[in-house]
């Protein structure tokens, strides 16, 4: 067997996680039903004023992406395990890092993206400024990525226990915290005419910074978990 | 003659060792917490601002410093287990964190009755407060996952593993938390010279002593535990006098 590029295993990796999701949807969409179901809550249990909700929309959008991408992610590792194939893509000659880092990706365009993509409706319920939907989109283009890598580390080191779901958000929720501040910060900044550079740079090295360490850790939280 | 620097990174000779330091640091912390309260609560003069509430300051400030310490020395054991992968230094990863936790909880609590007086409400959402509660959530999460492994090799080194990640992640978020909101009161105790009564300063720096000696002993005395707990098949183990009553 011949050794593939780095890059080639990243996209094979992407390439056999998003077929998988493809032929079984409905995990998918679970998450991003979620995602709606909980930001529509919220003006269910505040009350419909139109200024309050639009005080508040940034912080619900974003706490609730927090969550859902927590519901998922006992998944990105867990069908692996149980099959055995996991094992086995440890077994190979190829680098884990890279391997982890493909699954990360393939987690976020699948649980990450798609929350992206709808969260501008959902604003548009909470009467968002149309500057502010743009700036919601591009913060959780930046964040949502971190939430996926930071949880890859806290799926790999509870990969089998009991109760991995619970104990994951217990692991990952409190190291994500600087995401939602900054993130819910720049959508507040364009609100009230204040320069978003700083969160958005801030965010952007929170994006670099876990790119660069969070698939080693994991990749070593899973050798921890597997030997 | 050459001194075998490892001889207590053993189990078997660190259980007999700690057995002996313990009263060493417990009895002095027992004292200074009896001294330090005292000069604390009946010597150290009414504060001009904050009148007599101000005295819970005695034991709040001290809780939070061992917070955040213990948290550090923790990170570091398991820093080193993972390492050098010695078994006692993960034992004292997991001995430590409870501690810290209940130290950050007292902290909190403190905090939350000297809060009513001062900004009149339990819990306001300030920098420090905040960060504080997220280092509860961290000495939990830490504890629970733990708890929730059945092999112990793997519970250390997964343990480890996520305490050097979140010692990585307690300045991002203390900084962050810190720009998000900030109306606690700055700190008193400076490097370029304090402006506390002296009284006051000897009674914080003898709870603080205290707090130390108090913390080294109870985990001395946990982690004795946890070696009996792991070395259970053992032969040392089984002929010590105690386990054999």
């Amino acid at each position: 067997m011949n050794k593939l590029s780095l890059f080639g295993l990243l996209g094979l990796v992407v390439r056999r996680d998003l077929l998988l999701a493809m032929r079984r949807r409905a995990d998918v969409l679970t998450t991003l039903i979620f995602f709606v179901m909980v930001v529509s809550l919220f003006p269910l249990g505040v009350g419909p004023e139109p200024e309050m909700l639009r005080k508040m929309s940034s912080g619900v959008l974003w706490v609730a992406a927090l969550l859902a991408s927590m519901l998922s992610l006992p998944r990105m590792f867990s069908a692996d395990y149980l099959d055995g194939t996991l094992e086995q893509m440890m077994l190979a000659p190829q680098s884990l890092t890279m391997l982890v880092l493909g699954k990360i990706a393939a987690h976020w365009m699948l649980s990450g993206l798609p929350l992206v993509l709808i969260a501008p409706v959902l604003g548009l319920q909470f009467d968002m400024s149309p500057q502010a939907l743009w700036m919601l989109v591009l913060v959780l283009l930046l964040g949502t990525p971190v939430l996926s890598m930071i949880g890859a580390i806290g799926a790999a080191l509870t990969l089998g226990l009991r109760g991995g779901g619970v104990l994951v958000s217990l692991l990952v929720l409190p190291l994500c915290i600087p995401v939602l501040i900054f993130g819910t910060g720049a959508v507040e900044a364009v609100n009230s005419g204040m320069s978003v550079v700083s969160n958005l740079s801030f965010l952007g090295a929170f994006l670099l910074f876990a790119l660069v360490f969070s698939p080693f850790v994991a990749a070593q939280a899973l050798r921890i978990s597997m030997e | 003659m050459a001194i075998n620097w490892f001889k207590y990174s053993a189990p078997t000779t660190f259980y007999g060792l700690a057995g002996k330091l313990i009263p060493f640091f417990a009895w002095p912390a027992a004292v200074l917490f009896v001294v330090g309260l005292y000069i604390g609560f009946f010597v150290a003069p009414t504060d001009a601002v904050q009148s007599e509430a101000y005295r819970i300051m005695f034991i709040h400030v001290p809780a939070s410093i061992l917070s955040m310490f213990i948290y550090l020395i923790m990170a570091g054991y398991a820093a080193l287990g993972l390492i050098f992968k010695t078994r006692l230094s993960a034992m004292m990863a997991q001995a430590l964190a409870p501690t810290g936790a209940l130290f950050a909880f007292i902290s909190l609590w403190t905090g939350a009755l000297w809060g009513k007086p001062m900004w009149g409400a339990w819990w306001v959402w300030d920098a420090r407060l905040t960060s504080e509660l997220i280092l509860l959530f961290l000495y939990l999460g830490f504890i629970a996952l733990q708890a929730s492994i059945d092999d112990p090799r793997r519970a250390d080194r997964a343990g480890a593993l996520l305490a050097i990640v979140g010692s990585v992640n307690v300045p991002i978020i203390y900084f962050s938390v810190k720009w998000w909101n900030t109306l606690h009161q700055g700190s008193t105790i400076k490097f370029t010279g304090t402006s506390m009564h002296i009284a006051m300063q000897h009674a914080m720096l003898a709870v603080l002593a205290a707090c130390w000696l108090y913390a080294i002993a109870v985990s001395l005395a946990r982690v004795r535990s946890i070696i009996l707990e792991r070395e259970a098949n053992t032969q040392w183990v089984n002929a010590l006098e105690e386990v054999r009553q």
